[in-house]
């Protein structure tokens, strides 16, 4: 049985967060990060370190022995401060660790299920994860990740679909006209997808976007009051205002807690064609920084805007409440809170699907399907011969991933070698 | 009246080896065919075996069953597929000599204790409470059976089509059959529509042999049966020529004459076995297509060209057979055709192959949407020995996704249905590695055993094959070699000071035995056949641990069984997607059920819990 852990308590700031460990290693994984352990069913206060030392936060360990457990199986529990840089570093810290995964939505309760743990009422706080995981998994695919990373995630999934594809026509249909050697176009395409995941880990955009949180982008034409509304938001003056329209040339940004997470409101220059260079310059930065945010925030009496594609989720309000009397004003404070709730409803729904757990989750699959894919290029390399290992590392490779890419099952790989090659001898 | 435990309906390859799981396992059995030379009738090419299926065949064979030990009886042309990939992915396949295999086929089929053969048209199932209690015949007579298993293949409202000429057919085309569709239309099936097509058969003496590139036998055969060492037939080979702009252009111009292309065909048929007119069409930029011809027989003149079937019209399938090098003097003895027939959606069946709604009534074959003799035998296998079982009030055997092809089958079939006739291959066997051709007979041939009704032969066989097996591996595990030995025998190894056994230096690239008998003589005593076995066994070692595990993970969620009646609509919180998808696959475990498509742990979470539940109360 897999040693699992995840975030027990709720996502985003708090001031307690509990990390739940479980299993067969859960002691001595606790052991490693945590030092001693405190006697069964007690609690100690503990620093938390990294592999190298390095202090995560002090903690208060709670440990169960099995069977008398949530679980029934020897169970930890960290109770952190609820930041969410700590508990970030802390499940890294367990994932790198490598006794032990991140636990998938429902298994702790399922192991308290098999243990005989549970009691019925306890079952049926089951139903609602159920409906969350579901409207989860229909919006998470890839809108969760913004853009940029969820067109390379796309293209992993059919790189890894052709590869898997190439592989099997040549051992499913030897007898038939396909080739016999695809090792060049699979090594090329697993280079590719290898690379990707390399930078990518590196540069963790996922875990990038934990640290800075929500990006949320103020767009407008010039002089709607895009500044001001910002430094109302800010409760101080962090832009200058004027008369003048095209004031903002660069992109202005404030740091801010809403409902505990953290977002970064970004006053971006008024979107109009450029009166002269500089703010052509910053118009155009305007248009790509807010693409890149996870919200849009348009000062403007209609929807539609041009130059900037918004998203169903974006905001549309009306600028200068004071004068017009419906919408938003930065100068007399009118639908600002309105404002806020809208941005903070929008931004914890999506917390709640991309939480925690899920960029963690995610780096994870990419770590260690780069460490699978170091496996299989070499074994490709050498040929039809390896063709069964290859395509069976391939296959723990793709099932990695799955929390990215979906699941890609036969008939997805029976779909590209029947669209590819003329079968049928 | 007769009484019988099981009745069989048709003698197809699915009919005959349910008949004889049946009748093996001690129940009295009855095998109804329209007639005896339908025994064993190889309706479409002539040859058994290939990737995946040569799988099947060594694990019906394993089971003790007949197909493997016919087709090496029949074997005209045997070839070990993949030969140079790794043992995993090889298949067995061999070209069969029709006749032979009928009447080996036939002669078995009469020679097997506790069978009888009734030659007759089942026109009307008896029925009792909605529970089928045997069958009417078109005589009036009536065959009472505990349990009945339906084999008929396409007959299920069956078209055949040439061009734009069609006529109902299938095996049991008349009036009566039609009576007994009316039936099963009564229990309110889901139904889908399938199709396939068969090339034009030549005749033999036309073809151009002296100009044609050929195919030969393997020189050293790889048979299906465990039994088997050694071919009895003749070993012939086949002759390899292909398609041209000629031809292509002949198909081109005549496609709305084809029954496909005209229109005349709704039914979906297999990607993997697409018509010439099909491949013209969505492959337009190759010029030419590989035609393989395999004569049908040594005494026959018969030739399936394999690569052009159709249900063009016969005056165009001579012209475009004529435009191909080698056939331009070509007979076409019989046209080629497309069939198109209703299937039984097998997501309604349980993974012993029973209807859930109808009681005692199990199908098996090309009724349930799949395709080949193989997979028709295999099925005809897991219907004929659990309504064995069942008839004779014993435990069900499941074949699990871990154990056998047959499991991965079975359950991809009840589970997910099928979108185009369902043929085997090796990438649907998640377990690959472990569920290899070889070691079919380790895998079943025990739970056979345990069954009953194996052969004396097949235990003693496979009792001694195990002996040196187990001889063979414990000195293979207790044979150590440092580094500095094995480096001494030419093998590239890691000086890392660590012992490695003669198992796991077995495992290294390009090793094999001779290798390490120059440095541990008493590894010769160990037989060849054994050394290729251990050797499979050592290249896979890795991995094979790395799929017990998860195949023992599956074997956990298998035992969690979930009651044929469970109502999944009373379940609060499963949201209605799930809910639907459950009803329509009916899950008979935990673990089929987390194959269904959209299933979320969580979700899989609250069904253990329910199911535990409920447990608890009837308790």
């Amino acid at each position: 049985m897999d040693t699992i852990f995840a975030l027990a308590s709720a996502q985003g700031r708090a001031g307690v967060a509990v990390v739940r460990l479980s299993g067969p290693d859960a002691f001595k994984i606790c052991r490693s990060i945590a030092g001693d352990l405190p006697k069964n069913r007690s609690t100690a206060v503990r620093s938390l370190k990294d592999q190298d030392g390095q202090v995560l936060d002090k903690a208060l360990v709670l440990r169960f022995d099995g069977p008398r457990s949530f679980t029934g199986e020897d169970v930890i529990e960290f109770h952190l401060h609820g930041s969410v840089a700590v508990v970030q570093a802390v499940l890294r810290v367990l994932g790198d660790d490598g006794r032990a995964r991140l636990a998938e939505p429902g298994e702790f309760t399922r192991r308290a299920l098999e243990n005989g743990k549970m009691d019925l009422a306890q079952v049926e706080g089951l139903a609602d994860l159920i409906e969350s995981e579901t409207e989860a998994q229909r919006t998470q695919a890839l809108r969760v990740v913004s853009g940029h990373f969820g067109a390379l995630v796309e293209g992993w999934r059919s790189s890894l679909i052709r590869v898997a594809s190439l592989i099997e026509a040549t051992i499913d249909f030897a007898d038939e006209d396909v080739p016999v050697d695809v090792s060049d176009e699979v090594v090329a395409l697993l280079e590719n997808v290898r690379n990707e995941l390399v930078s990518e880990i590196a540069g963790s955009r996922v875990a990038e976007r934990i640290r800075t949180g929500f990006e949320v982008a103020i767009v407008g034409p010039p002089n709607a009051g895009k500044s001001t509304l910002l430094n109302a938001l800010a409760g101080r003056d962090v832009a200058i205002t004027s008369e003048i329209a095209g004031t903002t040339r660069d992109v202005i940004e404030v740091r801010m807690d809403l409902g505990g997470l953290p977002v970064t409101i970004l006053d971006t220059a008024g979107l109009r064609e450029g009166q002269d260079a500089i703010e052509a310059i910053g118009i155009a930065r305007a248009l790509s920084r807010a693409g890149q945010a996870d919200l849009r925030v348009l000062l403007a009496s209609e929807r539609s805007f041009s130059g900037l594609e918004l998203m169903d989720d974006d905001i549309v309000v009306a600028p200068k409440a004071d004068q017009t009397g419906s919408g938003v004003s930065g100068l007399t404070g009118q639908g600002v809170p309105e404002l806020l709730d809208a941005i903070k409803r929008v931004l914890s729904d999506r917390a709640s699907l991309a939480g925690l757990a899920t960029h963690e989750r995610h780096r994870i699959a990419m770590q260690s399907t780069k460490d699978t894919l170091e496996v299989v290029l070499p074994l490709v390399e050498s040929g039809p011969g390896y063709y069964d290992i290859s395509s069976e590392e391939l296959r723990s490779a793709i099932r990695s991933l799955e929390v990215l890419v979906g699941r890609i099952d036969v008939e997805n790989l029976l779909d590209e070698i029947f669209s590819s090659f003329c079968l049928g001898k | 009246m007769k009484h019988f435990d099981v009745a069989v309906i048709g003698g197809g390859h699915a009919g005959a080896e349910a008949a004889h799981a049946a009748a093996r396992t001690g129940a009295s059995t009855v095998l109804i065919t329209m007639s005896r030379d339908g025994i064993g009738v190889m309706s479409c090419n002539p040859a058994i075996g290939g990737l995946g299926k040569g799988h099947l065949v060594r694990e019906i064979d394993a089971m003790d069953g007949v197909m493997g030990r016919v087709a090496d009886a029949a074997g005209i042309q045997f070839r070990l597929l993949n030969r140079r990939k790794g043992p995993a992915v090889q298949g067995p396949r061999t070209q069969a000599d029709r006749r032979i295999y009928q009447a080996t086929m036939l002669s078995e089929t009469l020679n097997q204790q506790n069978l009888t053969v009734v030659e007759g048209e089942v026109t009307d199932f008896i029925m009792k409470s909605g529970a089928v209690e045997g069958v009417v015949l078109a005589d009036g007579s009536e065959i009472r059976a505990r349990k009945t298993i339906l084999t008929t293949g396409t007959f299920l409202r069956g078209v055949i089509h040439i061009g734009d000429v069609s006529r109902s057919g299938g095996r049991m085309g008349d009036k009566a059959s039609v009576a007994l569709a009316d039936r099963i239309d009564s229990f309110g099936l889901p139904l889908g529509r399938l199709k396939t097509g068969t090339p034009p058969r030549l005749d033999g003496r036309t073809i151009r042999w002296d100009l044609l590139d050929h195919q030969d036998a393997d020189e050293d055969p790889s048979m299906f049966s465990f039994l088997s060492d050694r071919p009895q037939a003749r070993q012939i080979s086949c002759g390899i020529t292909h398609t041209n702009e000629k031809t292509h252009e002949i198909i081109r111009n005549n496609l709305e004459r084809s029954a496909m292309y005209g229109g005349h065909i709704d039914g979906v048929g297999p990607r993997y076995c697409p018509s010439i007119e099909d491949k013209v069409v969505r492959f337009a930029d190759k010029t030419s297509h590989q035609v393989f011809l395999e004569p049908e027989g040594l005494n026959d003149h018969t030739v399936y060209p394999n690569g052009i079937s159709t249900s063009l019209p016969e005056s165009v399938q001579e012209e475009y057979v004529q435009s191909i090098f080698g056939l331009e003097a070509a007979k076409i003895l019989q046209p080629g055709y497309a069939i198109e027939y209703d299937y039984v959606d097998p997501r309604a069946l349980d993974s012993r192959l029973a209807l859930d709604n109808v009681p005692n009534l199990y199908l098996a074959g090309q009724i349930n949407g799949t395709t080949g003799y193989e997979e028709a035998a295999a099925q005809g296998l897991v219907a004929g020995l659990n309504a064995a079982l069942s008839a004779t009030g014993r435990e069900p055997l499941e074949f699990g996704r871990g154990g056998s092809y047959i499991g991965v089958m079975i359950d991809d079939l009840t589970t997910r249905g099928v979108t185009e006739p369902y043929r085997m291959f090796t990438s649907r066997a998640e377990f690959r590695l472990t569920l290899r051709a070889d070691n079919a007979d380790q895998r079943l041939t025990p739970l056979a055993i345990a069954t009953g009704g194996v052969s004396e032969r097949r235990i003693e066989v496979f009792g001694r094959k195990m002996e040196r097996l187990e001889r063979g591996r414990s000195l293979t595990t207790d044979t150590h070699f440092t580094p500095k030995q094995v480096a001494q025998a030419g093998i590239n190894v890691n000086q890392d000071g660590t012992k490695r056994t003669a198992f796991q230096v077995l495992a290294f690239p390009d090793v094999d035995f001779a290798n390490l008998i120059s440095l541990e003589p008493r590894l010769s005593e160990i037989d060849a056949e054994t050394q290729t076995q251990i050797g499979r066994e050592a290249l896979y070692a890795n991995y094979i641990v790395r799929q017990e595990k998860d195949i023992a993970r599956l074997a956990k969620d298998e035992a969690h069984k979930i009651p044929a009646g469970f109502d999944y609509a009373s379940i609060d919180g499963l949201s209605n997607e799930l809910t639907s998808k459950l009803e329509v696959v009916r899950p008979s475990t935990l673990a089929q059920a987390a194959r269904i498509d959209g299933m979320t742990p969580a979700a899989l979470a609250l069904l253990l819990a329910i199911l535990r539940q409920r447990s608890r109360k009837t308790a």
